[in-house]
């Protein structure tokens, strides 16, 4: 990433051809000073955005939403309303946009795409034995491949940070690669699971992997974790895709998912966005929010700032 | 007429003293109680003992991980919230005297947070191309047994000291004294202070005393309320038993008023040194 | 257009209930000046004036010293040191409480963003005086000797690149050790300091302890010659401290001095570069540049030059320079125009030798003091923008090769008050540290305070520290 100048884009396709150069590779890639990293998170956490800055950032902020069920307990009906609520998060109000994508488990894809059918949102899986990724490779290609077939057009995996965190980088890449092979059309976001993988500097090396690896998007967490998103992980990450562009061209989007949950911090990310890299970034195509809570946190805020007065939970339907 | 008088005269509503451990007022496990000054007060049992180590334990992560200004705070936010209750400590017989004095010693012990560390670390001249430094930290959860001698200031000379620089305690308040010490931590309750930091115990030291002083998650055992030699020897060898830090009993009686200097400090922390070469 | 575009947040200026005019502090009560006049103290963003301040004449400096005299043999001398510690914690709390109200002042006088002042300065000031309390009653402690006794009256003089901060950093200390002060703030910024006149009446702290004269250079003057001073502490250029080491010579008069500083910020080929771009921003443009230690020279490894100077200027291209008061507002305005005049003289002079300018584009207010954050490329140690503190938002960049050449270069300078080293090497960080003659080495950070650690600068830089249990002995009779 060294060499950030846009005009000499480096070919770095062949970097995943052995363990040997990709460690080199990763290993090269400048530390992440925690102290700092953490206190330009937290300066950015301090930015005021108020009034029409305000309305727009929650009215960006819905439509990069990827609303989120993933439980056990999941139902049928569960997904079919929640995908309602995708398509017109309040209805009282049709000036409301949409959110990014619903993004369900496998078995819930044949449900939601008919529910989501010529809506404009897209459908996202996880998939890869989400959320711990302890399964045979075959599995979760097969896993994979079956959420595509039946209508998600987003795919989002986990890495095996077993792998990762033990040095087996050409494992972790290789089976990127097989899993983006899978998705066919469909897009990949690749979960680092930030909470499992300790420091900053793994954060930017799994990125930076995860990107090589042709990951359309890198997303922080499963939610199923203790640690789930982190405005610092965030901040590393969008470093990272900054300096990924700059280094080979392709532009690759960000997820945070798990712990969003006030318009508030909704706000500090897009500001985050906005000035680390930088406002391509400030669309649904290449920055999203995996949260559950956070859309009725948006609907209220939003409210309030065209009633002027404070709304409550009871007016929105639960998720 | 005499109903005017009856119904002006109001009846009091009395307190309740209990333990004080993780920040919360529970009764002895035990259920026991016993009577100080007409109040019914709680005596803990070792189970008590066991419970309040668990407290202390857990809170000496955020404790010592919070900056020493922070601590110096929360001291100076004790000595506040204490100042305002002053008469209350006055209405359970202490003298007005000790009262101030305990506050000016939370005073005192606030501004040490942030200043042990320079007057008892050092920056180490070794011979060899070595940064090298050392700096005080403290030794973890200490048990206390309070002085029976000073209720309030006496307590709080041997509790500030040892929490100021990160440590947790468990405090066995003297057996005659508990009614100061249970106020006390009411103020401590409502200081900012987190709970777990201070965790007090009222009832027999004599009872409780051999279970903190024997306790493997104990790191250190201040010993000054240990007025019988016999028992403050046996709870000596107990806390040779996982190397406890010892802070005997006084030779002498202790004037509480005298300046306390910082050995009560120095008293419950460890010196780690550091060693980095310095090299291109 | 930005697309995202941040609609202005600013803080209320109604927390500040300015009046029209100020008095001088004298002996616990605002006074007129006998023998002197007045000057307006002006919003710099603006130029809108904000209040009329009395300029103290040497009549009113003779007063003020004879009235901290008083105060120094009859009261705070004599006091116990837990009563003088009680004294500065009432003071520090006061601060904590009406931190708003200090934020905004300080903001409207000095230019600096609300944010700096809110979570930087104010804060810091409170710590400063929570700090020093705590030593007023463990003097003995602090290694000067089992009985240290105070200097007596001491004067000090205050520059205006962080007010009220400064003003922290020379009484707190003064009166933890039990000296009595007569300070003179910078005329740009007087606002604070009368401000804080009123939080010592606040505290009830016995008139005469802290008085505090308004005025210009012919002010400062006065009072550090004033031969009822024992203790003349400085903070400002280099020119004016040396002049004061002159006027105290053959006297008995303790002086502290801290003054200009041209510091090296080295940046090495294995730095966390995104920390370190934040760094060398923080280094130079906090404070609009306006800081005795900024990081005025970088020094960049050869081969991360071209990245790091790309990240640098991208960086730049967000910083937020305008409205002090909106929240979102990194870089505020110019202290005066006597200063925008040096910032603009010096850069000029940067062009015509040669070196290249750049600046991200960046709407400046019409009204007002500012100037854009600025870079010069290709500067030697030879160039005039190398060797001269501008004390503004401009940056001289210079390259390295090797530690021992990044040392040479460092060191190249009359100053000696702060560096900056980036690298992940923690053993070439503390090797760099040990050759770089500079009073605070900050290793991957940068402009970093705190009351417990000493302040103050090797060579032209100044002598004595402020700031930790240092900061003690410039107090103390030893």
């Amino acid at each position: 990433m060294t060499a950030t100048t846009t005009s000499a884009r480096s070919d770095l396709s062949e970097l995943g051809r052995s363990e040997a150069t990709l460690r080199t590779f990763l290993h090269g890639l400048p530390g992440v000073d925690q102290v700092g990293a953490e206190q330009r998170a937290a300066m950015l956490g301090t930015r005021s955005i108020k009034t029409t800055a305000k309305a727009w950032a929650i009215d960006l902020a819905i439509r990069m939403v990827d609303l989120t069920t993933l439980e056990g307990a999941d139902t049928p009906g569960k997904v079919r309303a929640l995908s309602a609520k995708a398509q017109r998060p309040d209805p009282a109000d049709p000036s409301c946009p949409a959110v990014a994508a619903v993004c369900v488990y496998p078995a819930m894809v044949p449900v939601a795409a008919e529910a989501l059918a010529g809506s404009g949102v897209h459908l996202a899986s996880v998939a890869t034995a989400f959320p711990s990724g302890q399964a045979p490779i075959e599995v979760k290609l097969a896993d994979t491949a079956a959420a595509v077939a039946a209508g998600a057009d987003e795919i989002d995996m986990v890495i095996n940070r077993g792998a990762f965190l033990s040095g087996r980088y050409r494992e972790v890449y290789d089976e990127i690669v097989a899993v983006k092979a899978a998705c066919g059309d469909a897009h990949l976001k690749v979960i680092l699971e930030t909470g499992e993988l300790a420091t900053y500097d793994n954060v930017r090396r799994a990125s930076w992997l995860a990107m090589l690896a042709g990951g359309d998007f890198i997303k922080t967490s499963t939610g199923k974790v203790p640690v789930a998103a982190t405005l610092p992980v965030t901040l590393v990450m969008l470093e990272a895709v900054r300096d990924f562009r700059d280094t080979t061209g392709r532009q690759v989007g960000v997820k945070p998912a798990g712990g969003i949950r006030t318009t508030k911090d909704a706000i500090k990310y897009l500001v985050t966005v906005n000035e680390t890299a930088g406002e391509d970034w400030l669309s649904p195509d290449w920055f999203r929010f995996g949260a559950s809570t956070l859309l009725n946190d948006l609907l209220m805020q939003r409210t309030k700032l065209t009633t002027g007065t404070y709304s409550g939970p009871d007016y929105f339907t639960l998720d | 007429m005499s109903d005017v008088v009856e119904q002006s005269q109001r009846l009091a509503v009395r307190k309740t003293y209990k333990l004080f451990v993780g920040g919360k007022f529970p009764r002895s496990e035990s259920g026991r109680s016993y009577l100080v000054q007409d109040s019914n007060v709680a005596l803990a049992s070792r189970k008590d003992v066991r419970d309040a180590v668990v407290a202390a334990r857990a809170a000496v992560k955020g404790w010592a991980g919070a900056t020493a200004y922070n601590r110096g705070q929360i001291l100076y936010r004790v000595a506040e919230m204490l100042e305002g209750r002053r008469d209350q400590f006055v209405g359970l017989g202490l003298s007005a005297v000790e009262v101030d004095e305990a506050i000016d010693r939370w005073v005192w012990y606030a501004g040490w947070a942030d200043k042990i560390t320079q007057v008892y670390g050092s920056a180490n001249p070794v011979a060899g191309p070595y940064f090298n430094l050392s700096s005080p930290e403290q030794t973890g959860v200490v048990g206390v047994v309070a002085p029976a001698d000073s209720a309030l200031l006496g307590l709080v000379s041997v509790v500030a000291p040892a929490i100021v620089t990160g440590n947790t305690v468990v405090v066995l308040a003297a057996e005659q004294a508990p009614l100061a010490a249970i106020t006390l931590a009411e103020v401590l309750a409502t200081s900012d202070l987190p709970g777990g930091v201070v965790n007090l115990l009222t009832g027999r030291p004599a009872e409780t005393a051999p279970w903190l002083a024997s306790h493997a998650d104990v790191n250190a055992i201040d010993l000054t309320g240990v007025d019988d030699p016999e028992l403050a020897r046996s709870l000596e060898e107990a806390a040779a038993g996982n190397l406890k830090r010892v802070l005997r009993p006084p030779a002498q009686p202790t004037d509480w008023t005298a300046d306390p200097g910082v050995r009560r400090m120095t008293a419950f922390l460890e010196t780690k040194t550091v060693w980095h070469p310095k090299g291109v | 257009m930005a697309v995202f575009e941040y609609a202005p947040a600013p803080e209320s200026r109604s927390v500040v209930d300015l009046r029209p005019s100020y008095g001088l502090f004298i002996d616990g009560k605002f006074v007129d000046p006998t023998d002197g006049s007045s000057f307006k103290s002006v919003n710099p963003a603006t130029e809108e004036v904000l209040a009329e301040v009395a300029e103290a004449g040497p009549g009113d400096v003779d007063r003020a010293v004879r009235a901290a005299r008083k105060a120094y043999k009859k009261v705070w001398g004599p006091m116990a040191g837990r009563d003088r510690a009680k004294y500065l914690y009432r003071i520090a709390r006061i601060i904590q409480e009406r931190g708003r109200e200090l934020a905004v002042l300080e903001s409207l006088d000095n230019g600096k963003p609300i944010r700096e002042s809110r979570d930087t300065d104010i804060p810091l000031v409170a710590a400063h005086f929570f700090y020093y309390a705590g030593w007023a009653d463990k003097l003995t402690h602090a290694g000067f000797g089992p009985d240290p006794r105070p200097v007596g009256v001491a004067g000090q003089v205050i520059p205006w690149n962080f007010p009220l901060l400064m003003l922290a950093w020379k009484i707190a200390p003064a009166l933890a050790a039990g000296n009595t002060v007569v300070l003179k703030p910078a005329e740009t910024t007087p606002l604070t300091a009368l401000l804080f006149a009123e939080i010592c009446q606040q505290a009830d702290l016995p008139p005469g302890v802290v008085n505090i004269v308004t005025g210009a250079g012919e002010t400062g003057r006065t009072l550090v010659e004033h031969p009822g001073v024992d203790k003349v502490a400085f903070t400002g250029s280099t020119e004016v401290g040396r002049a004061i080491a002159r006027s105290v010579a053959g006297t008995r008069k303790k002086l502290t001095l801290e003054l200009g500083g041209k510091a090296a910020n080295i940046v090495f080929d294995d730095a966390p570069i995104d920390q370190a771009v934040e760094g060398i921003v923080n280094g130079i443009f906090f404070n609009q540049g306006h800081v005795c230690c900024a990081g005025s020279r970088l020094l960049v490894q050869e081969s991360v030059y071209e990245p790091v100077l790309e990240s640098l200027k991208r960086r730049m291209a967000q910083l937020r320079v305008g409205d002090p008061l909106d929240k979102n507002t990194d870089i505020g305005a110019i202290n005066s125009a006597a200063q925008l005049d040096r910032i603009r003289e010096l850069s000029e002079v940067g062009s015509a030798e040669g070196a290249e300018r750049w600046s991200p584009p960046c709407d400046l207010p019409d009204r007002g003091f500012w100037f854009a954050p600025t870079i010069f490329t290709g500067v030697t140690q030879a160039h005039r923008i190398a060797r001269e503190e501008i004390f503004g938002p401009v940056l001289s960049i210079l390259t390295f090769r090797t530690p021992a050449e990044a040392v040479e270069k460092a060191n190249n300078t009359p100053y000696g008050l702060s560096a900056g080293i980036w690298t992940d090497k923690g053993s070439r960080i503390l090797w760099m540290a040990d050759r770089l003659r500079a009073g605070v080495v900050w290793a991957n950070t940068f402009n970093k305070f705190d009351p417990t650690s000493p302040f103050g600068g090797f060579k032209e830089s100044g002598y004595g520290r402020e700031g930790g249990r240092h900061g003690l002995e410039a107090y103390l009779d030893v």
